[in-house]
């Protein structure tokens, strides 16, 4: 299997962060929105070297995305940054009417989803945006696992015409894919081949499917990783063309197993190709506190887990 | 540029077209449709720099119009087609099936002169001030108008927008409440007093005006112009407008009954019979 080497953790908002700023520098019409975090969306340098196409909106996400549709009428291609929670459940009318049903070109970028925000707690962890923004037709849904790939995201979606939603994180994770990476909307990456299951991960999770892979390598068995940083438009042919292989599956995220990555496969494999699944998933329930590790043990959502439940993947087979 | 006597025929003849538009599928909202008559009227032949043709979605060195509240529909479709942006027959599919003129407006069916979907309410300041400030960065020196019920101020977003506006001295934008005083369960004193809106929108850092007459052409034509004379000055534009609910129709005038009714065949008769038919019914 493929090796893959963390070349030095960091945090994937920074990826977004990182990209933003080489946009700032590369497309004049390319504008930031921030509701007072700044600092945690790490939008500072790209605020700091273009003040006049960065808007402090201040506390009011419902505000900031009429604004960033209404920019787009003039040609404008506005990022709005603010926590997952905040971009998508608390705006949910706004974004489905004035950017989805309007068909706006806005980019709703999104940090500190999914349990690994750690220590704030359920009021922040959102485990639901995954699902909510993949039902609004025309979205583009885009969960990304490390810097590098966060960064190479950000770059390509303002390339893009129409409603993005970008999803990243708080914690400083695995930076594994390449540099100089060439990221392609709806397009899943295979990280490693393998014959006897498939293991379909997205965002901080595609690391924690790596490392099972190789466990279960150790154990004589043989996981195909695919990378489904894209959930909507989904990448069906690349299932289909793993599944024909290995009959199995392993879905990988941090997000409920309702409406989430695992529920989008299951979904084309019921009616193309039924296929036995194990959901590695938060079950229908809030988070809590604590630091992101330990978190992920708790809700099930580690590598330990995902061999458990490739295990069980093989034995339906 | 559309003088008054001309703007009144207009006027006389969207409203015809409102009525006979809600009453042929029996749904709609003509009440608050033709309270703003005048002022759509006359943003549309008088006050707005801008041409129907061609229509594109950037709208760049144009005039914007954006109506935050969407269910009066009817004014707007029959101002945008009176005013060349579609033909007038278009108009008899209003509501129906395979539309471009849904029962709220909708960029989604790609009809000229539309560049928003609204119909939840208080959403569309937030997108007039977008579009004010891409015409910015832009450098294009145009305004951008927006419309609002007085209802629709209980909505959060409005008061988020109401501090942004100011705060970003966003100047060249024209928003203004129809202040009817009526909404769907009652007036709005009886639903959720709204006080003094002009008061709240001063505290707020607005330019803020009223017209006291929004439904006589001339005052209202007068009270553009001078909302327009008060733009590029640091501070966005506030027009409060009193209009009666139903105006132009005598049984459908001054209540909150008609907000989202169609008349019967009897109650169109009567109300056409009301209405000069200037320009040719669609």
């Amino acid at each position: 299997m493929n090796a893959y080497t963390n070349s030095g953790s960091k945090d994937t908002r920074s990826g977004f962060g990182a990209g933003l700023l080489e946009l700032g520098r590369t497309n004049p019409n390319v504008i930031g929105l921030c509701a007072d975090l700044t600092g945690s969306l790490k939008m500072n340098a790209f605020r700091d070297e273009f003040p006049d196409r960065f808007y402090q909106v201040g506390i009011a996400e419902a505000n900031m995305m009429g604004i960033a549709a209404g920019l787009t009428i003039g040609g404008k291609i506005p990022f709005t940054g603010t926590f997952a929670n905040f971009s998508t459940g608390r705006v949910y009318d706004q974004i489905r009417q004035s950017i989805a049903y309007s068909g706006k070109n806005v980019k709703i970028c999104a940090s500190h989803s999914g349990l690994t925000l750690g220590e704030d707690g359920a009021t922040h962890q959102i485990l639901e945006d995954l699902g909510l923004m993949k039902m609004l037709p025309g979205m583009t849904v885009i969960n990304t696992c490390d810097f590098n790939q966060t960064k190479a995201a950000t770059l390509a979606i303002a390339d893009y015409e129409g409603p993005v939603y970008l999803r990243f994180g708080r914690p400083k994770v695995p930076n594994f894919t390449a540099e100089d990476q060439k990221f392609e909307i709806g397009k899943a990456v295979i990280l490693t081949e393998g014959s006897d299951v498939t293991i379909a991960a997205t965002g901080h999770l595609v690391w924690q499917a790596l490392e099972a892979a190789q466990a279960l390598a150790s154990e004589g068995i043989s996981a195909e990783v695919i990378n489904f940083h894209t959930i909507k438009p989904l990448d069906e042919e690349a299932l289909l063309n793993s599944i024909g292989k290995t009959g199995c599956l392993v879905s990988a995220e941090e997000h409920q197993k309702f409406g989430g990555l695992g529920e989008s496969l299951a979904g084309v494999l019921s009616q193309k190709q039924p296929t036995p699944q194990e959901y590695v998933a938060v079950n229908d329930s809030f988070g809590e506190s604590g630091k992101p590790a330990d978190l992920l043990v708790k809700y099930g959502l580690d590598a330990k887990n995902i061999v458990a439940a490739a295990k069980r993947a093989l034995e339906r087979k | 540029m559309a003088q008054i006597p001309q703007l009144e025929k207009i006027a006389s003849q969207v409203r015809r077209d409102i009525v006979r538009m809600v009453h042929a599928v029996n749904s709609g909202h003509p009440g608050g449709s033709l309270g703003c008559t005048e002022y759509f009227v006359a943003l549309f032949n008088h006050v707005m720099r801008q041409s129907p043709e061609p229509f594109d979605m950037d709208g760049q060195n144009q005039d914007l119009f954006f109506l935050s509240n969407g269910h009066i529909s009817p004014v707007y479709y029959s101002t945008l087609s009176r005013s060349g942006y579609f033909p007038t027959e278009e108009l008899s599919t209003f509501r129906k099936i395979d539309s471009r003129l849904q029962g709220h407006p909708t960029t989604h069916e790609g009809l000229p002169g539309v560049r928003i979907a609204s119909g939840s309410l208080g959403q569309g300041m937030s997108v007039a001030i977008g579009a004010a400030l891409a015409k910015k960065q832009n450098g294009d020196d145009r305004l951008v108008y927006s419309l609002h019920g007085d209802g629709e101020l209980q909505e959060g977003q409005i008061w988020e927008a109401a501090l942004f506006a100011p705060g970003h001295k966003v100047d060249n934008l024209i928003c203004t409440v129809d202040a009817n005083g009526q909404q769907i369960d009652g007036s709005t004193d009886s639903v959720m007093p709204l006080g003094d809106i002009g008061a709240k929108f001063l505290a707020f850092g607005w330019e803020v005006m009223t017209i006291e007459k929004g439904n006589d052409m001339a005052t209202v034509v007068e009270g553009l112009e001078k909302a327009k004379s008060l733009t590029g000055n640091g501070k966005p534009v506030m027009v409060i407008m009193h209009t009666e609910m139903g105006a132009g129709v005598d049984f459908m005038e001054g209540t909150h009954e008609w907000h989202g009714i169609a008349p019967n065949d009897e109650q169109l008769a009567e109300a056409l019979n009301q209405l000069e038919e200037t320009l040719g019914d669609y």
